[in-house]
């Protein structure tokens, strides 16, 4: 249970496929425009349940509950070992004996 | 009462109606009727004068960045130019605006207008660093804030850079609306804007783009104080054009003739809209896909005539493919000690292969650097085009295919801006002129149109003999 004014994400769908632009590639057709946002959990909830919240502008938005006190989870990613190899090759070059 | 519908074609119905309220510009005022329209009499009557921004923006620390010289690219590249030959690079270093581009230009002006029309919140629709800087703006002006963002494909899966984006702007107190691929945006910014009657921080405003002009004076009065003269070369970035335009337009202002150089990343044969390429990409801005249009169509923007037309302005536009960007960042972090996000040095891969054409005593400068992080940087950003299955490896540049690999050169010398023809571009602006309006140009019209593309009236009557 997710109480009443935590902070939470949610998301909606807010164009349905058929509602699509009609300039929209073929692929992008085949599904729905979907919006997240956060926002303070209106009442008590279930993640999954359709819910109401209210947004840092003091909008309200409705949409199926994710998410309690979201997590920022992009990093740095995999190590890419070729970073190393064009950092070591322009030393060489500027630093090093090349010519 | 009356209830309106909410469906895609009763919001694009109201556009014209929200975006007078929301951007307080009377933009028909400025019409001929035809294809014609005022542009410099809405840059002089809706924007500021330099001496007003240059106010406006110190008040809120914007602008003032330093140039800094990169002598050791500048070896690297006079280590793979014929000899005497490799221009001295030049960065002027825009990540030290406080939300860390040269977008804050943008921003304060922008916000500034808001708070003066009396508005009580700003809304921008961007994927990139405009909105961490509108939210920074409106962070100091005690204002609200709404960024909408084009993030995720229909999997749920963000461009790193962009999530990241949104993390900086939720930081600074904006609400984020996230959205999955598709021009729709336009259509929930067009939503918001008539729900919260807040002012649409348009990145394609006068006041918008006369913010960067700014960056263009400073840049010169920069480069006059402290070596005596003006740099032969500026490269922009260019996606939208507002760069490239209020840089241009800054500089004509200082009374300087340098070259102005667009410089996009190559992603051609992606489609901006589709969800299936979305994650395809290790670029989300300053690429060709944004570039290509709206050079050769500027009013495709969110406001009715847009104030960034860069065809107006360019000398050259040149492409660098994503693998050359990626290159040139690492070797700027382990040359010069700058880490710096990679969108941000796309005219820099340019810059570098275009400083070796032209002698060692002339002067080259990129007019930006964006912050960098979690997300948005070159280790991310390689990981994440592998994650998707993207080919990342060493070899030529020349061989990327945007979408399938990523081509990391396997020599620097291999870095090659590639010039663009500007004339294809030109033809491609009338014709679509024309198309628009369906209408007999008149020689308002020609004379306008030869404005926008840089050429003559007879060129413009050449290309319309052909339609």
């Amino acid at each position: 249970m997710i109480n009443k004014g935590e902070w939470v994400l949610i998301k909606r769908d807010i164009l349905a496929p058929a509602e699509r632009a009609p300039q929209v590639p073929d692929d992008t057709k085949k599904v729905p425009l979907t919006m997240w946002v956060k926002g303070h959990l209106q009442a008590d909830a279930e993640i999954g349940a359709e819910v109401e919240v209210i947004t840092r502008t003091g909008r309200t938005e409705t949409g199926i509950l994710l998410e309690v006190n979201p997590r920022y989870d992009h990093d740095f990613g995999d190590f890419v070992p070729e970073l190393l190899t064009i950092s070591e090759q322009v030393r060489e070059i500027v630093f090093g004996g090349e010519q | 009462m009356v209830q309106m519908g909410n469906d895609y074609a009763s919001v694009m119905s109201r556009k014209g109606e929200i975006m007078k309220k929301s951007v307080g510009i009377d933009y028909a005022s400025f019409e001929s009727g035809s294809i014609a329209f005022d542009y410099e009499r809405m840059m002089r009557e809706t924007g500021y004068t330099l001496d007003e921004m240059q106010k406006i923006q110190k008040n809120v620390h914007v602008g003032d960045t330093p140039i800094l010289e990169l002598r050791n690219l500048t070896a690297l590249a006079r280590k793979c130019a014929k000899p005497g030959y490799g221009a001295r690079i030049f960065i002027k270093d825009e990540a030290a605006n406080p939300s860390g581009s040269f977008k804050a230009r943008r921003a304060a002006n922008a916000v500034y207008h808001a708070k003066k029309l009396g508005f009580k919140g700003v809304i921008s629709a961007t994927s990139g660093n405009y909105g961490a800087a509108v939210a920074s703006q409106a962070a100091m002006a005690g204002l609200k804030c709404i960024v909408v963002q084009e993030c995720y494909d229909s999997k749920g899966v963000g461009q790193p850079e962009i999530i990241e984006k949104a993390r900086k702007c939720e930081a600074l107190g904006a609400e984020v609306v996230q959205l999955t691929v598709g021009p729709e945006l336009f259509y929930k910014f067009l939503l918001l804007l008539e729900e919260t009657g807040y002012f649409n921080a348009s990145l394609y405003t006068p006041f918008g783009i006369a913010g960067v002009e700014t960056l263009g004076y400073e840049l010169s009065m920069q480069f006059r104080e402290k070596y005596g003269k003006d740099p032969d070369m500026v490269v922009c970035t260019n996606a939208g054009g507002g760069n490239l335009t209020g840089t241009a337009r800054g500089l004509l202002k200082a009374g300087a003739s340098c070259q102005v150089v667009g410089a996009s990343v190559n992603l051609s044969g992606l489609h901006m809209a589709s969800d299936t390429q979305f994650n395809k990409k290790s670029f989300t801005t300053g690429h060709t896909g944004f570039g290509v249009p709206f050079a050769s169509w500027p009013d495709r923007s969110d406001v009715p005539r847009s104030a960034a037309r860069p065809l107006r302005y360019m000398d050259r536009y040149v492409t660098i493919s994503q693998g050359s960007v990626f290159y040139i960042t690492e070797a700027l972090a382990s040359l010069e000690g700058l880490e710096k996000g990679p969108a941000g040095n796309t005219a820099l891969a340019a810059a570098f292969s275009l400083a070796q054409q032209m002698p060692e005593d002339q002067m080259i400068v990129v007019q930006e650097t964006e912050y960098t992080g979690a997300g948005k940087h070159v280790q991310p950003q390689l990981a994440f085009a592998r994650e998707n299955g993207i080919d990342v490896r060493f070899g030529d540049p020349a061989d990327e295919v945007p979408g399938v690999n990523v081509i990391l050169p396997s020599h620097p010398s291999l870095i090659k801006a590639v010039d663009v023809d500007l004339d294809h571009m030109r033809k491609s602006l009338i014709k679509t002129a024309v198309k628009t309006y369906n209408v007999e140009p008149t020689a308002e019209d020609i004379a306008f149109l030869a404005e926008e593309t840089r050429t003559n009236p007879d060129f413009v009557k050449a290309v319309l003999a052909t339609l």
